[in-house]
């Protein structure tokens, strides 16, 4: 090292950047684990619609979801269906889903589980009331239709 | 010194490495959100009930045919338009506070004054009856309503005043068809609570200084007696009553 220190001047030691991959790791595994990543994979194809009336649900853990939509695969062809977990059902399967997954949660909780709807805003509003009608008589009524957010519409004249 | 010293590995790059990691996880995990509009679904009708019929004012009624045209109150709507209308229903004839009394319209639903001495003599009513009743069961519910009644009079502390009530049967209605896009049904939903929540965040404003969202988060984090109150106030004079009604085989709502 000495043959640097042959001027006159001293000149600034180099910071070390040694430690900048374990940094930029603990950056990295921060991440990983605080995301949330998708639990099931997506069967159908979903495009939320938007909307500005928005509410979020904070106990996640209370979420189940349906999802509505075209198959991703297209051998299946493009009518909307339902996946429920992770498989294709018929909406009359609803009601018994509803009832297995509400006994996943602590009893106490059970009341207050949620039905998050996530549906392809191209589906006809026939299926969506099927399964809507479904979860009527699975006393599953707290629904969150999931969307995208926008801004509120402005109130022009 | 007869040894070569070990070569240090230069680490440099490692840096780069984990920051392309980095980037490539931040890039392709898409974190869900569950965001959205919440409804309560009504429960089941048993079949052997009759649905009382509402008066024909007290709803508002929106139709969505398949082709996704909107019918409010018998007349076609754009839906950019459908806020401004909605609001006027859930107006009506004023609401005592900042909208004032309007002349009553036959087509919008009546308000009731909730009046300062109506609600005092029913405190009065109510403490003389919890009292005087013995059994617990019956004690508590009587203990229930002295309780709304209580809350009234002190909604009217907060909003500086007496107010007009919408009648308890008012509600805003919507019907779609079974070919409807679930896109066009959300916006319709949207739109509906859209003017519900900026007439609530509008008096909210005028009275409390906050939005009504405002209030309501702020009651979510910290709870307090005064935030409820004024939160069920609000929602007192604006309640949001979006019904969905039955759906019925498509072709007999044109």
């Amino acid at each position: 090292m000495g043959k640097f220190n042959k001027g006159k001047k001293r000149e600034m030691a180099a910071i070390s950047t040694a430690s900048l991959p374990d940094i930029v790791f603990m950056l990295l595994f921060f991440f990983m684990v605080a995301t949330v990543l998708r639990t099931e994979e997506e069967l159908v194809k979903v495009v939320r619609p938007q909307a500005s009336e928005l509410y979020k649900i904070e106990k996640k853990h209370l979420i189940r979801y349906v999802n509505i939509g075209p198959p991703q695969d297209a051998r299946r062809g493009t009518e909307p269906v339902v996946q429920l977990n992770d498989q294709f059902a018929s909406p009359e399967r609803v009601r018994e889903w509803v009832e297995n997954e509400r006994s996943t949660i602590i009893d106490a909780e059970q009341s207050k589980m949620w039905v998050s709807l996530k549906v392809d805003k191209e589906t006809k509003m026939g299926i969506v009331t099927d399964v809507k009608q479904e979860l009527r008589k699975a006393s599953a009524l707290k629904v969150l239709y999931s969307t995208g957010s926008r801004a509120r519409t402005g109130t022009e004249e | 010194m007869a040894r070569r010293p070990l070569q240090e590995i230069n680490a440099g790059s490692m840096a780069d490495i984990a920051f392309l990691l980095l980037i490539f996880w931040l890039v392709t995990t898409t974190i869900d959100s569950d965001e959205g509009i919440k409804r309560q679904l009504p429960p089941p009708i048993p079949p052997d009930v009759n649905v009382p019929p509402v008066k024909e004012r007290n709803v508002f009624v929106v139709l969505v045919n398949a082709n996704d045209d909107l019918l409010v109150e018998g007349d076609e709507l754009k839906i950019g338009k459908l806020k401004e209308k909605a609001k006027e229903f859930l107006i009506a004839d004023g609401d005592g506070l900042l909208y004032g009394e309007k002349p009553e319209n036959p087509d919008l639903p009546a308000r009731v004054w909730e009046r300062r001495a109506d609600v005092d003599a029913n405190i009065a009513n109510y403490e003389a009856m919890v009292k005087q009743t013995a059994d617990p069961d019956k004690r508590s519910a009587l203990q229930k309503v002295l309780d709304d009644w209580r809350d009234k009079k002190e909604f009217m502390r907060l909003l500086g005043g007496e107010y007009k009530k919408l009648p308890g049967s008012a509600i805003i209605s919507m019907r779609n068809d079974k070919n409807t896009s679930y896109d066009t049904y959300i916006q319709v939903q949207n739109e509906l609570e859209a003017a519900v929540n900026e007439l609530r965040d509008e008096l909210a404003l005028a009275k409390f200084g906050e939005t009504y969202a405002a209030l309501e988060e702020m009651l979510e984090r910290a709870p307090s007696e005064e935030l409820r109150l004024k939160v069920f106030a609000v929602r007192e004079v604006y309640p949001q009553r979006i019904s969905e009604a039955e759906p019925i085989d498509a072709g007999s709502v044109y």
